[in-house]
């Protein structure tokens, strides 16, 4: 309860950020738009040069993406953290985190949350129901509900790999660009898995399972059976790895020795 | 002009104590360009050349691009926009030296460092595993340097300006995320321009992107043949001296209507 006001509370003082820049508020929407423009246009040029993607077409290659636009809108709101190093380590924020009542991650997320990335759900799913109906695909009533533990679970992969990502600078303090980096990765796990070899494809499903957030759950919605194994695996993989990342912040955080000035 | 080198020095040193990082940096560049290779591959399927680009010379022009970028990407925009905000910007301008100046040598410090500790072994690395065409001809290296001198000096006059908006729109995230998505997508580092249709072609040609990581992607992998090249380094000299304009303005501009928001 305490930490529902807590969250609702920073909410509020965001809007009133958020409200000061407005024209940067517009900006940042239509950056985000562009974002998903890029990979859809990527998409749609190599398309015009081929049929097949090792036997996926060009509207399931789509669908895939739309898929991935939905967990990755409810991490980038809440999980924006990439540049945690610089901005807590480097710089010290951290000691004024730590003298406060509340668990350290759950403020820092609030700090950084970005409301308006949630905008990518809508495109997200615009984009699902155009290339779904493209392809003729019909929903049944399980489906919303597997969506929604898959976009959960999804979320929660990108979150564990990010915040583990964040407890290395517990260990060094010197400033590390690893986060960024890391968010191109990202985006291979949209593709069928299958066109990568081995090492990748292991890579991307056991070590960075960024593949749970694309093409795995979204080949469920596709009928594509030989993946249902992989789908179903989705939440299991987010709470894993989530409660794994949790446990290293935990660990971490007493590592933590104040460098900032 | 000493005091410019020394700050290419200084930040080059500055690079060189977070090295760590770098050697990640390399591993996390190295998966990138290998996703990239297979995800060619399957997009060729069996097919010989797209484009005209074979699917060899499609691995050199993702690789080339990706490590041409550690080069000239930098961020001193966000450099620029956070001294604004804490108002340290004010007391830059005092000091006796060209605030923009000093910050384009700042960035070829880091520049030049990921060239040496980040690109050239990645390269290496990355040329071990996949199938890759060095050009035996020194001209076309000779031309690949002039040409990501220019790229590195198109994309940080880009940087500059986009830094110099937080002058007046106060904070700038929203901005300086666009202008990387756009660089990323039209300069050529995700897809070669020849690969969009032509109108989209033809509208990219009255920007400078592509100038920052196709040209040379395509010198380097041969893509570009005689008197192409010629065109496209001179080209990039060209947009180098227009983008010269827009900085000198709006510089003129930001100094006059100056917004101070802390520190």
């Amino acid at each position: 309860m305490r930490h529902l006001s807590i969250f609702l509370q920073y909410v509020g003082q965001y809007m009133k950020t958020r409200l000061t820049y407005r024209s940067d508020m517009v900006v940042e929407l239509l950056s985000d738009l562009l974002f998903q423009a890029v990979n859809l246009i990527f998409i749609l040029v190599v398309f015009g040069h081929t049929d097949l993607l090792s036997g996926w077409s060009r509207d399931e290659i789509i669908f895939i993406y739309g898929f991935f636009l939905v967990p990755f809108a409810f991490f980038s709101t809440f999980f924006n953290i990439w540049d945690f190093n610089e901005r807590y380590i480097v710089k010290g924020e951290l000691d004024r985190i730590l003298t406060r009542p509340i668990h350290s991650l759950f403020q820092v997320i609030l700090e950084r949350m970005e409301l308006e990335s949630m905008f990518g759900v809508i495109t997200g799913l615009a984009i699902m129901f155009y290339a779904g109906s493209n392809l003729g695909l019909t929903i049944e009533w399980y489906d919303p509900i597997l969506f929604i533990l898959f976009v959960i679970g999804g979320a929660l992969v990108y979150a564990g790999i990010f915040i583990s990502l964040a407890t290395v600078s517990f260990w060094s303090d010197s400033r590390t660009a690893i986060m960024p980096m890391m968010y191109n990765i990202g985006n291979f796990g949209r593709y069928p898995v299958d066109i990568y070899n081995q090492v990748i494809r292991y890579v991307l499903t056991w070590i960075l399972p960024f593949a749970f957030v694309g093409v795995y759950p979204a080949a469920f919605f596709l009928n594509k059976t030989e993946w249902y194994g992989y789908a179903f695996l989705t939440p299991f993989m987010g709470m894993l790895f989530f409660t794994l990342s949790i446990f290293l912040w935990n660990v971490g955080v007493t590592k933590y020795r104040g460098a900032g000035s | 002009m000493a005091k410019y080198i020394e700050m290419i020095r200084i930040r080059f040193l500055m690079m060189l104590a977070y090295r760590t990082n770098y050697y990640s940096g390399i591993i996390i560049y190295s998966i990138n360009i290998a996703a990239y290779y297979f995800l060619w591959s399957a997009i060729y399927g069996g097919k010989e050349d797209i484009q005209g680009l074979s699917v060899i010379q499609m691995t050199t022009y993702i690789a080339v691009a990706w490590m041409a970028r550690a080069f000239y990407f930098n961020n001193i925009d966000r450099e620029i926009a956070l001294e604004i905000k804490e108002g340290k910007v004010a007391v830059e301008l005092i000091r006796p030296y060209q605030y923009l100046n000093m910050k384009t040598m700042a960035a070829l410090g880091e520049g030049i460092f990921r060239l040496f500790f980040f690109s050239v072994p990645g390269m290496f690395i990355v040329s071990l595993i996949f199938p890759m065409e060095f050009s035996a001809n020194l001209s076309t290296w000779g031309f690949f340097g002039i040409s990501i001198l220019f790229s590195f000096i198109i994309n940080t006059q880009i940087n500059l300006m986009t830094g110099i908006i937080t002058f007046f729109l106060f904070n700038n995230d929203g901005l300086m995320r666009a202008k990387r998505v756009v660089i990323d997508l039209f300069s050529g580092l995700i897809l070669p321009i020849s690969f969009y249709p032509g109108w989209a072609q033809a509208a990219m040609e009255w920007f400078p992107f592509q100038y920052i990581s196709y040209v040379p992607s395509m010198i380097f992998s041969e893509g570009f043949v005689g008197s192409e090249v010629w065109n496209a380094i001179m080209m990039q000299a060209i947009w180098c001296l227009i983008l010269l304009i827009p900085i000198q303005v709006l510089w003129g501009l930001a100094k006059k209507q100056m917004v101070i928001q802390g520190g």
